[in-house]
C-alpha cells in the first residue's frame, strides 16, 4: 500500500498535532509565523499549505502535544487542509 | 437575536474585551462581543494574581471572586534561600471563572450584547478598511458588519494578522506555561512564592499562589527556546514530585504568555488590538489581567469617541495613548526581564543571601536590587547590563 502524505508549503508536512492530548491553550498559535494553525474551542489542526515546518510550535507547546515527524505526516492522520 | 450591523464588534470576552466593550457601550454606541467558548471566563488559564489597585480601577473588589489577600512575596533562590518582602500594596488571588464573568456583566450592563460559541474566522473589508467579521455560530457561517473591530482574542490572536498587522510572538519571548490547582499544598495564605533558577524554570519562574487554606495554583513558565530540550510540563512534574508528592490535582492547564514589548502597531483602518492580542502583558511579571483591562479601557473609550464624532482616524491615537500609559514602561520591564533571565543560579543565590542581610524593615521589592548591590558590588555590572544593553 502506498502511503499518501499531507503537504506543507513546500514538500511533505512534518508537523503533527496529537489532538487528543491538546489542551487548546493557543500558545502554538501565538508563535506560528505563518498563521498555519486553526484553533477552535476544542478542535485544532495545522493548515498544511501554509506551514513551513519551522518547528516553533513544537518547541513552544508546554505539554508536548506537537511532534516533529521527519518521515512526514500521513493523510490518514490529522484533519484540515 | 443579534443585528446585522454594530458600531463596534469585539472579538473575545476576556478582561480586555469586556473592558473595551464596556467603555465603548457607556458612550451609547452599539457593541457586540463574540466569544468562541461556551462560557465566558472558562477555562481559566491564569495564576490569578493581580494588584488590588489594578482591579479596583474597574470593579469594586468583591469577596465572591477573591480567594486570597496577599501581603508578602517570597522569592526563592536555587539553593532554597527565601527572601521575603512585605508588600506595601495589597495583592489579590482571584477566582477568575467568576471574575471574568462579572466583568462581562459590566459590559452587558453598559449596553453591550454578548454571543458565546461564536468563533470568528475571518474579516470583512470595505475599500481596504476592516468593516466586520465572519464567524461560525453553532455550525452556521455568519457575518456581522462593524465600523470598528476590536481584537481581544488573547494569546492565540489571529484577527490582527488578518488585518495585516504583524502580531506573532517570537517563540523565545513566549513563556510556555503549565499550572495545576492542587489541594494538599499549604503555603501561607497571605504570601505569593516565586522560585527562580534552572532547576525550577529556566528563562522564567515557578509560582505558588495560595487560593485559600490547603489549596494553591502551582505553575511555571519557561521561555520558548527551552522547549527545544525540555517542556514546561517536565519541569512542573519534577517540582510536584519533589515538593508536593501527596497533592491532589484539581485542575491542570497549559497556556502561553507573550512576554515581549507591545506590538509596534496596535491599530489600523477599522481595527484595534487589546490585551494579550496586542501583547500588552507586563513582560517582566507575565501579568496581563490589569494591563489588558487598561488597554481595553483606552481602546474602548477612543473607539466610542471615534463613532460619536464620526472621525474614523481618531482610533489611530490609541497607539500613543497606550504607550504613554504603559507601553513605554513595558519596554523597560522587558530589558530587565532579559537581564534577569541571563542570571546564573549562583547569581540568584547571592542576591537572596545579600538581601537577607538587610534589616527586615528596610526590605522592599523596589530596593531588592539596590540592596543586593551594596552587599555584592559585582551585581552592578549585571544591573547595568539590564538597563543599558539593547
Ligand atoms: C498559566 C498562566 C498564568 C497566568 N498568570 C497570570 C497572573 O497570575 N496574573 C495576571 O495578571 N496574568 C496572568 N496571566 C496572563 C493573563 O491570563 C492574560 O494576560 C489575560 O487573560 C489576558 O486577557 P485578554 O482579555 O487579553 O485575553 P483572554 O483572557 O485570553 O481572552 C481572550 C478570549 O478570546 C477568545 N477568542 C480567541 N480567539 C477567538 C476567535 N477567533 N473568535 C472568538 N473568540 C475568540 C478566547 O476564547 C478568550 O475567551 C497568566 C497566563 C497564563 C497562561
Ligand atoms: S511548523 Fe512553523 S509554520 Fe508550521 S505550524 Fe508550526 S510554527 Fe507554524
Ligand atoms: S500549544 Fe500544545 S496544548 Fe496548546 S493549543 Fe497548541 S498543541 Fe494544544
Amino acid at each position: 500500500m502506498i502511503t499518501e502524505y499531507r503537504l506543507a508549503k513546500s514538500g511533505k508536512l512534518l508537523i503533527e498535532i496529537l489532538p487528543d492530548k491538546c489542551d487548546f491553550c493557543g500558545c502554538c498559535v501565538g508563535v506560528c509565523p505563518e498563521d498555519a494553525i486553526e484553533l477552535k474551542e476544542a478542535e485544532i489542526f495545522i493548515i498544511g499549505p501554509r506551514c513551513t515546518n519551522c518547528a516553533k510550535c513544537v518547541w513552544s507547546c508546554p505539554i508536548e502535544v506537537i511532534k516533529f515527524n521527519k518521515d512526514g505526516v500521513p493523510v490518514s492522520k490529522g484533519q484540515g487542509l | 437575536m443579534i443585528n446585522k450591523e454594530y458600531d463596534i464588534v469585539v472579538v473575545g470576552a476576556g478582561p480586555a474585551g469586556s473592558m473595551a466593550a464596556r467603555f465603548a457601550a457607556e458612550q451609547g454606541v452599539s457593541v457586540l462581543i463574540l466569544e468562541k467558548d461556551r462560557d465566558v471566563g472558562y477555562p481559566v488559564r491564569c495564576g490569578e494574581a493581580v494588584s488590588y489597585a489594578g482591579v479596583a480601577e474597574f470593579i469594586a473588589p468583591d469577596e465572591r471572586w477573591i480567594n486570597a489577600h496577599i501581603k508578602k512575596f517570597a522569592l526563592i533562590s536555587p539553593d532554597e534561600t527565601e527572601a521575603v518582602i512585605e508588600f506595601d500594596e495589597e495583592g489579590l488571588i482571584l477566582e477568575r471563572r467568576i471574575f471574568d464573568y462579572e466583568l462581562a456583566k459590566t459590559a452587558s450592563k453598559a449596553g453591550a450584547e454578548i454571543l458565546t460559541r461564536a468563533y470568528v474566522n475571518g474579516l470583512l473589508y470595505d475599500d481596504g478598511k476592516v468593516s466586520g467579521v465572519k464567524f461560525e455560530h453553532r455550525g452556521e457561517s455568519k457575518e456581522v458588519k462593524a465600523k470598528i473591530v476590536i481584537a481581544a482574542d488573547g494569546v492565540e490572536s489571529r484577527v490582527g494578522r488578518w488585518a495585516g498587522l504583524k502580531t506573532h510572538v517570537d517563540f523565545r519571548d513566549m513563556e510556555c506555561c503549565v499550572q495545576v490547582t492542587a489541594s494538599g499544598v499549604n503555603p501561607d495564605t497571605d504570601t505569593c512564592y516565586f522560585y527562580f533558577g534552572k532547576e525550577y524554570a529556566p528563562s522564567g519562574y515557578l509560582w505558588v499562589f495560595p487560593k485559600g487554606e490547603n489549596i494553591a495554583n502551582v505553575g511555571l513558565g519557561v521561555g520558548g527556546a527551552i522547549g527545544k530540550k525540555s517542556s514546561a510540563l517536565s519541569f512542573l512534574n519534577s517540582f510536584m514530585e519533589k515538593k508536593y508528592p501527596k497533592a491532589s490535582v484539581l485542575t491542570s492547564i497549559a497556556g502561553g504568555v507573550p512576554c515581549s514589548p507591545t506590538l509596534d502597531k496596535i491599530s489600523g483602518p477599522g481595527i484595534m488590538l487589546v490585551g494579550d492580542a496586542a501583547r500588552q502583558v507586563n513582560p517582566l511579571s507575565g501579568g496581563g489581567i490589569a494591563s489588558g483591562m487598561i488597554g481595553g479601557k483606552i481602546a474602548g473609550t477612543i473607539a466610542g469617541e471615534s463613532i460619536r464624532h464620526k472621525k474614523p482616524d481618531h482610533i489611530f491615537s490609541y497607539d500613543k495613548a497606550w504607550n504613554d500609559r504603559l507601553g513605554k514602561r513595558h519596554e523597560i520591564f522587558n530589558k530587565i526581564k532579559n537581564g534577569i533571565y541571563g542570571f546564573t543560579d549562583e547569581k540568584f543565590n547571592s542576591i537572596a543571601h545579600s538581601f537577607n542581610k538587610v534589616p527586615k524593615e528596610k526590605r522592599a521589592l523596589g530596593n531588592l536590587f539596590t540592596t543586593a548591590l551594596i552587599h555584592n558590588p559585582s551585581l552592578l555590572i549585571d544591573v547595568a547590563k539590564v538597563f543599558l544593553i539593547k
